[in-house]
């Protein structure tokens, strides 16, 4: 399944060119601006920088989240249908799809990390924290992805997805680390943040990229379960799309 | 012919709220034959073909499989079928080779016939040349077939194919029976398809059901059904198909036969074959 996400993205890849655009807004504007503003405590880290890590969970996760409708047009367009009739279970499907979300969310990720890196970020380049990165970024898109695809399950419909996905993604960005520390956070903020799955993977991508103090135990347990529960929701809803 | 059945249906009913889509159908397909569900939009035939797919759930009813039920044993039934949907079910972005090698490994052909079941299953219709094409860029007719080698490279021991011809040209329609009737000859497989033209199924079904609002109206060969129908009328003239059906169909055919989402989804599957 995963497989075949990846063949389609080799036959057509401008969606990988137009979608390292926004990413690349964020770093320019809003960190090069806030870097000089100096507003944010960053414990000494440049802004920018600190930045980096949530741009890259931030990408990731809006390509994720929209993931759903493609589900819904191969509803429409049979594909799904026919996949549905195969003796492959739901599960592989959906696991195939989701790390396939990751995989292109971590294609993303390598343009922007690149683009960070020529905007002055300081990040490792050792290839075992870089693997550790491959995973976050991959484990949180699969979640984001499931999410995405369970919302689909139950509202049906392309619309329907795409409000629902427009209403949660800027909370899910703002309630959580990817622009600011947790400390800076009031309280029920701080409560979004924690129940979170973008703060977890946002942590762990900064602690592994810029060496900021982690959990990164606790980020890798909470990104491989949510991977995991949401692989099981979707799973269990898909069938009610080929209704 | 064996007199095994492919797939028997007693009592099967379906309703999407309100509507009865499919009622007390009774139906049962002998291994082997062609046979054709028939009957206007809006009849109940995708309904009835879903259930057998295992797609949707068989509430009221029983569905079998060459025995095997539909409701408790949808994994043991979904490896028998090849399955071909009403609308254009290829992905675009793929080429063909690569939409058959998908359907090769949901259905776990092994790994080392893969490489060449696929090509058999493009060579059986005709595709072999444009293989290597991007679905995106094949007409309608060769996007019909290429869902036919896709539901062939399992080997499948039913073949189900929903309107198969909808939306296509004379000419793509002829190629896509051809090629349907070729693979049937080859292997012997069941073929279970629906259509609304009554003059395909009379050329190339062995059996048919006469379908309208969810029920079988009529069921035999069309030799038989139009013979039936020509002793009653007894007035020399030579009844086709479509005079069987108006005849049991009685009234009401024009009027509520076919809703408008029917109607659009019939429009919008002959635009993307257009
Ligand atoms: N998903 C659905 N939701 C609600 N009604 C449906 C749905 N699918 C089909 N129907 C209704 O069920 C009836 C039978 O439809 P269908 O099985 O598609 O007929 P056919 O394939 O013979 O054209 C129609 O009245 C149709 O409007
Ligand atoms: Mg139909």
């Amino acid at each position: 399944m995963c497989a075949v996400e990846l063949q389609k993205l080799r036959h057509d890849r401008t969606e990988l060119y137009t979608r390292a655009i926004q990413p690349a807004l964020w770093l320019l504007i809003f960190g090069e601006t806030f870097t000089r503003i100096r507003a944010i405590p960053t414990g000494g880290v440049p802004y920018i920088d600190y930045l980096a890590p949530g741009i890259i969970a931030q990408s990731a996760m809006f390509i994720a989240i929209f993931y759903g409708i493609q589900i819904i047009w191969e509803r429409d367009s049979g594909v799904l249908t026919k996949l549905l009739v195969t003796p492959t279970p739901r599960a592989a499907l959906v696991t195939g799809k989701a790390f396939a979300a990751g995989i292109k969310a971590l294609i993303q990720a390598v343009v922007v990390i690149v683009i960070a890196a020529l905007l002055g970020v300081a990040m490792t380049w050792n290839p075992l924290r870089l693997l550790g990165v491959a995973a976050a970024v991959i484990f949180g898109s699969a979640f984001f992805a499931c999410l995405s695809v369970t919302i689909a399950g139950i509202v049906l419909t392309r619309d329907r997805l795409m409000g629902i996905g427009q209403a949660i993604t800027m909370p899910l960005f703002f309630g959580s680390n990817a622009l600011y520390p947790v400390a800076v956070m009031p309280d029920w903020l701080r409560a979004v943040s924690a129940v979170n799955p973008l703060s977890y993977q946002v942590d762990a991508l900064r602690g592994l990229l810029l060496g900021t103090p982690a959990h990164l135990p606790l980020d890798f347990a909470v990104l491989v379960l949510a991977a995991g529960a949401g692989i099981t929701a979707a799973s269990s809803l898909l069938g009610r799309l080929a209704r | 012919m064996s007199d095994e059945q492919a797939v028997v249906c007693e009592g099967l009913r379906y309703s999407f709220g309100d509507t009865v889509a499919v009622d007390s159908l009774d139906l049962s397909v002998v291994s082997g034959e062609v046979f054709g569900l028939l009957g206007p939009n809006g009849a109940g035939k995708t309904t009835a073909i879903r259930c057998v797919t295992t797609l949707l759930p068989v509430p009221p009813g029983t569905v079998r499989v060459f025995g095997r039920d539909a409701a408790t044993e949808r994994m043991a039934v979904r490896r028998l079928l090849g399955y071909v949907p009403q609308q254009l079910s290829a992905d675009s972005g793929l080429t063909a080779r690569e939409n058959v090698a998908l359907f090769a490994r949901v259905f776990d052909v092994p790994r080392r016939e893969r490489r060449e079941r696929v090509a058999q299953a493009l060579d059986a219709v005709g595709l072999t040349d444009a293989a290597d094409r991007m679905a995106g860029t094949y007409s309608g007719g060769m996007v019909r077939r290429l869902e036919l080698a896709q539901a062939l490279v399992s080997a499948p021991r039913l073949l189900i194919l929903d309107e198969p011809t909808i939306g296509l040209d004379p000419i793509a329609r002829t190629g896509v029976w051809e090629h349907i009737m070729a693979v049937r000859a080859a292997t012997g497989m069941t073929v279970l398809v629906t259509t609304h033209y009554m003059d395909e199924a009379d050329q190339y079904c062995d059996r048919v059901a006469l379908m309208h609002q969810g029920r079988v109206r009529a069921l035999g060969t069309p030799e038989s059904l139009r013979a039936d129908l020509r002793a009653r009328r007894a007035d020399g003239s030579a009844p086709t198909l479509e005079d069987v059906f108006r005849e049991v169909a009685g009234s009401g055919l024009v009027e509520d036969g076919g809703e408008f989402r029917d109607v659009r989804r019939t429009r919008s599957t002959a635009t993307r074959v257009g």
